[in-house]
Parts: C-alpha cells; structure tokens; sequence
C-alpha cells in the first residue's frame, strides 16, 4: 500500500508539470488554432537553459528563471513572427509541419550548443522535504508542485484579470468579432506564442532538476499531446485534470507492470496507448467540445 | 494546364492518358534505359545512394496517395515500414521461405497494420489523425522491441541475402537492378490507381469529405483503402530496405523518418506522382550533401555540428518550402515545362 501511494503522490507531482506544459499548448491551439508539435521542444530547451544559468553562469536560482523566461519570450517573439505568422490561414497540414520542422531545427540548435550532452544540475534547485506518514515526497517533485501551482493561478489571474487575457479569451471564441472591434490578432497569437515559451521553458528546468538535461527531454511533449488529448484540446481544466491522472498511471503502470516485461519501458510507450484509446473511443477528450461540423 | 502546340485530345482516353506525344513516351523510355545503364558508369557509392533513393521513393509514393490525395495526415509511417521490413525478415529468417514470397506478405503485414491504425480515421482527422499515426509508430516499434523472441528485440535481426531463384542478389549491382524494377512498378501503379475511381474518389475526400459522402463515396470504404495501399507501399520499401543491408533493426525506422517523408511530400508537391519522386530524390541528395559537409563542418566548428547540421538543414528546409513554395518543386517543374512549351510566346497563367 505504501508503494502504491508512493507511486500515486510521485506521479501527481509529475503529472502537474505535464499539466503545465501542456497548458502552453492549449494556449496556442484556443487562441490561433495551431497545433504546436514543437512543445515538448521548447522543454528541451528550457531544460539546457536552465544548466547554463544555473552551472557555468553560477547564477542564483531567482536571476537563472528570470533570465531563462526573459529568453523564452524573446525565443516566442522570433517564432511567431518569422515562422507562423507566414503561415496565418493556411491548411492544418501545412501549419503541423511548420512545428514539426522547429521542433526540428530546435533540436538542432540544442545538438550545436550544449552537445546533445547529458548535464546534471541535480541539488541545486532548492530543497523541501515533507514526509505524510511513510510516505516521503521528494524535494524535486515537491518544487515542481508547486511552481506548477503558481504557475497556473497566474495563467488563470492573467486570463481572468488583464485586458489582454480577455482579448486572448474573446479570440477563442471568436477571430471574426475580435478583429471587426479592433484587437490585433496578431498580438493574441504572439503573446500565446510567448506564454508557451515561457511555460515549456520553466517546465524544462523542473524536469531538468529532477532527471538532468539531456534530448530525451523533447519527448515529455509527446506526453504532453497525450495529456491534451485526454483532457479535451481546448480545455485548460482538463488539461491539469489529465496532466495529473496520466501522471499517476504512468508511475503506477511503470511500477507495477516493468517487473512483468522484459523489455520494461512501458512508461514510454503508456502515453500513446492513451492517445489511441482516447482517440478511438472519444476523440474530443474528457472536458472538450465535441465539434458539430454543418456545411 | 495547356497542352503543346499541335496536340489535340479528341475523346476521354487520349485525356487522361499518361503519354501525350510519341516525345513524351521517347523521353520516358530513354530514362529508363539510362536507368538500368546506370551500374555500367557509376561507382558503388553512388549505387548505394540511389538504391536509398529508389527505396525512398517507393514509399512517398504509399504517402503520396494516403496523404497527398486522400488527405488522411499519417507522421506513422516509418512505424509501417518496420512492419512489412520485420515480416518479411522474420518469414526469410526465421521459416526459412524465399524472398520473392516474403515481400508480398511483409507488405500485406504492412496493408493490414495500416487498416488496423486507419480505423480511428473515420471518427477523427486532421491533428487528431497526426496524433493517432504518430501514436501508431511508437507503439509498433516498442512492439518490435518487445517481442525479443520472434524479433531479435533491440539486437536486431540477421537476415540471408535475398535470392530469387538461383540468383542471388548479393552484390549492389544486382539489388539496384532490384530497387529499379520495383521503383518504376510502383510509380507506374501509383500513377495508375490515381486515375482509377479509387483515385477520384480519394481526392473527392481530401477536398471535402463531407461533400464526397453526399456525392455517395463511401468514406469508410474508400479511407480504409487509402491506408491500406499506402501501407502496402510502405511495406514494400521496409522489405527492400532490410533486404538491403541483410539485417532487420528498429534504428532504421526512426520516428524522425516518418517525419522526412512528409517533408519529401511537401518538398515535391502533394498530390502528384513526379512530385513525390522530385521530393525523395532532392531530400536524398540534400542529405548526402550534409554527409559531406558535416565532417568539415565538424572539424572547423564543433564534433556536435554534424549532427545538428543535418536537423537544422531539414527543418528549414521544410519552413523554406512551406512558406515560399508551399507547392513544391513539382508546381516548379510545371512552370518550366509551360515555358518551353509556350516558348516565345510565354504568357500564359498557370494553375
């Protein structure tokens, strides 16, 4: 029982940063409709980002976020405008592998700078223990808790609170009414751009914290996608809601069924298997809207 | 499209012919045989590029008519690919049997796959489709990997040159001879099955599937039939590329494969047969071109630059196409084909 709920409270921890990562995601899909496969790369990213600050910088953890979000919004600017604003309106295809290409060239990029290298930058993250019982919760998935946390109340804050927040909300519902009473679209699509920047990247370094940076960290957004597409794609509740439940199968699937296989791996592959049941059996998610297509 | 001077098409038949002119059928025959002239003036090397390319080919042809008519997005189909490659492996490897009859059941292995993951394409499509084909080829590699005893698991798998009856395709030559055979029979097929009502009726669902299944196509029917052709395809070119190096390994079916074979497609131009071969050939060539580059690059820059020469150059490459000529070099080809054509008189708009 103690290893089950071990593995429950672990994988809630985890799954909160999925969840945030995939809000970043969400973000972009509500507000300009484009499916950002390059989401697990901007945690990749942030990953090594947050190794440079932290090690050969030296920097305090406070100056290293601060300086690997101000990059992640100057990486969100250049994005939008030189890669999708180009594309604005053309067909899904088109726009899907625009991402797939920057996911691409982004890992290039990490490849050209850090080397594709494993870097550790474990403990230097802050540390909190706290022990429920038996159960102990490690200082990593405790940090990345609840900085996923804040995160998200601000996101929530922001949407509900600022004039761009409503702009970001009203182009969701509506491109047409939102340009015809004089918001600029395009600002929407940066500023989403930048907010899941900003979120993959801080994503990055909690993961970066708990396992070290190396390339595998561009795969967490494949289980990102899972994560949306359980949740429902335009949904930001059903996204943590998802974020947090695959978190908790993935560590207990992991830590009951691996001993059963001999190849073990399942957490790999668990995220997929996820995303074809979803998609097979309800395809617009838990809290999604399902699409109601008239000609 | 205009037509050359002085041909005329009289009825349905000539319309929708593949040769127009006597020159057209000269210039085809001519490349064929310059085809099959090729080991006679080339080097090993080159063979082996253009074995690649040839394999390539084959299979953005399966993509081509899944995605590039049928509109049906698949990023799985590298995944498809180790599915044929790996039965008809196992079939020669393993039992024993010839490989003339395993490449047929490696690609009908990869046909059904492909019907197995297309089902979610009648409920879903666009960016869900992605996810499910992409979800396809994680989950059929990590099978692979999975069923050590029958696969060889993550080691890989040996496998006995392929030969068709005594003559055994040991040497480059013979399997370019091979590759060459099944590349033209494939283009010719693909070309073929698009101007079938099969064909008319996949880009009838690419263009608005809702309109097609007003019309009468059979949605159901015909999707499942775009998967299962272009994973037969697939099929085909994972046997050849594992009977190729005589060894069967999950490496040689990354997922980032998948994803250049799109990017052969929309460097090509989707939905048009030249433009898939126009595609393969000129991503093919844009990676020995960074094979070549990447050693000097890597020893003036960094030992990492290879590596991230060949991501950055593919990526933007694909950015480059989707946004300058989002209808890839086969639309080019037309426009310099209607110049000559019109020639001096050349203006004319084209679509």
């Amino acid at each position: 029982m103690t290893f089950f709920l071990q593995l429950v409270v672990t994988g809630f921890a985890q799954g909160m940063v999925y969840a945030l990562i995939a809000i970043g995601f969400v973000i972009i899909l509500k507000c300009s409709e484009v499916f950002n496969i390059a989401q697990g790369h901007f945690v990749l990213i942030g990953g090594y980002l947050g190794y440079t600050f932290l090690v050969p910088f030296g920097l305090p953890i406070w100056a290293a976020l601060g300086m690997a979000i101000a990059t992640a919004i100057v990486m969100g600017l250049i994005i939008e405008r030189l890669i999708l604003r180009p594309l604005l309106g053309e067909p899904v295809l088109a726009v899907i592998m625009v991402t797939i290409a920057l996911a691409t060239i982004l890992g290039g990029l990490a490849t050209l700078l850090w080397g594709a290298e494993y870097k550790a930058y474990h403990g230097l993250l802050p540390t909190i223990t706290m022990k429920v019982g038996e159960i102990s919760i490690p200082s990593e998935s405790l940090i990345g808790l609840i900085v996923s946390i804040i995160c998200v109340v601000l996101l929530m804050l922001l949407f509900r609170y600022t004039k761009i927040g409503l702009a970001m909300r009203a182009t969701a519902e509506d491109l047409q009414v939102v340009q015809s009473v004089g918001i600029r679209a395009t600002t929407v699509y940066a500023v989403s751009w930048v907010i899941a920047c900003v979120v993959g990247v801080i994503g990055g370094i909690l993961l970066g914290g708990v396992s070290g940076a190396n390339m595998d960290l561009a795969n967490v957004g494949l289980k990102a996608f899972a994560v949306v597409l359980l949740g429902g794609v335009n949904s930001i509740g059903g996204a943590i809601f998802a974020g947090i439940i695959l978190g908790m199968l993935e560590n207990v699937a992991a830590g009951y069924l691996d001993p059963l296989l001999p190849g073990g791996g399942l957490a790999q592959v668990f995220p997929f298997l996820v995303m074809i049941i979803v998609l097979i059996f309800r395809p617009h998610g838990l809290f999604g809207l399902a699409r109601i297509e008239r000609v | 499209m205009g037509l050359r001077t002085g041909t005329f098409h009289e009825n349905y038949a000539q319309d929708m012919a593949i040769f127009h002119s006597g020159l057209q059928w000269g210039i085809a025959v001519a490349f064929i045989i310059f085809l099959f002239a090729c080991p006679l003036f080339f080097s090993d090397r080159i063979l082996t590029i253009l074995t690649t390319m040839g394999i390539a080919v084959i299979s953005v042809h399966g993509l081509n008519i899944l995605t590039g008519y049928c509109g049906q997005i698949s990023i799985g189909h590298a995944g498809f690919m180790a599915v044929g490659g790996y039965t008809s492996a196992i079939l020669c490897a393993k039992l024993g049997w010839p490989f003339w009859v395993a490449l047929p059941c490696g690609a009908l292995a990869a046909g059904i796959a492909g019907l197995f993951f297309g089902l979610p394409s009648l409920k879903i499509k666009g960016f869900y489709l992605i996810m499910a084909t992409i979800a396809a080829q994680f989950i059929i590699i990590w099978t692979i990997i999975q069923l050590r005893s029958i696969t060889g698991g993550a080691d890989g798998l040996s496998v006995p040159k392929p030969a068709i009856g005594s003559i055994i395709l040991s040497s480059k030559t013979n399997y370019f001879y091979l590759v060459m055979v099944f590349t033209c029979l494939a283009t010719l097929l693909a070309k073929n099955i698009v101007r079938t009502r099969a064909g008319r009726a996949f880009i009838a669902i690419r263009d608005n599937d809702l309109a097609a299944e007003v019309m009468g196509v059979s949605l159901w029917s015909y999707k499942l039939q775009a998967f299962f052709i272009g994973c037969v395809y697939a099929g085909v070119a994972g046997s050849l590329l594992i009977h190729y190096f005589s060894f069967a390994s999950t490496d040689q079916f990354p997922f980032m494969d998948s994803v250049w074979y799109l990017g052969m497609l929309i460097v090509g131009g989707m939905g048009s047969t030249t433009g898939a071969i126009f595609g393969a050939v000129a991503l093919k060539l844009l990676d020995e071109l960074v094979t070549m580059v990447g050693p000097i690059l890597s020893a003036a820059v960094a030992p990492q630059a290879a590596a991230s020469l060949a991501l950055i150059s593919h990526g933007l490459i694909i950015i480059i196409f989707l946004i300058f000529e989002p209808r890839g070099l086969h639309h080019r080809w037309e426009i310099i084909k209607a110049y000559f054509r019109l020639w001096p008189f050349s203006h004319q708009e084209i679509e």
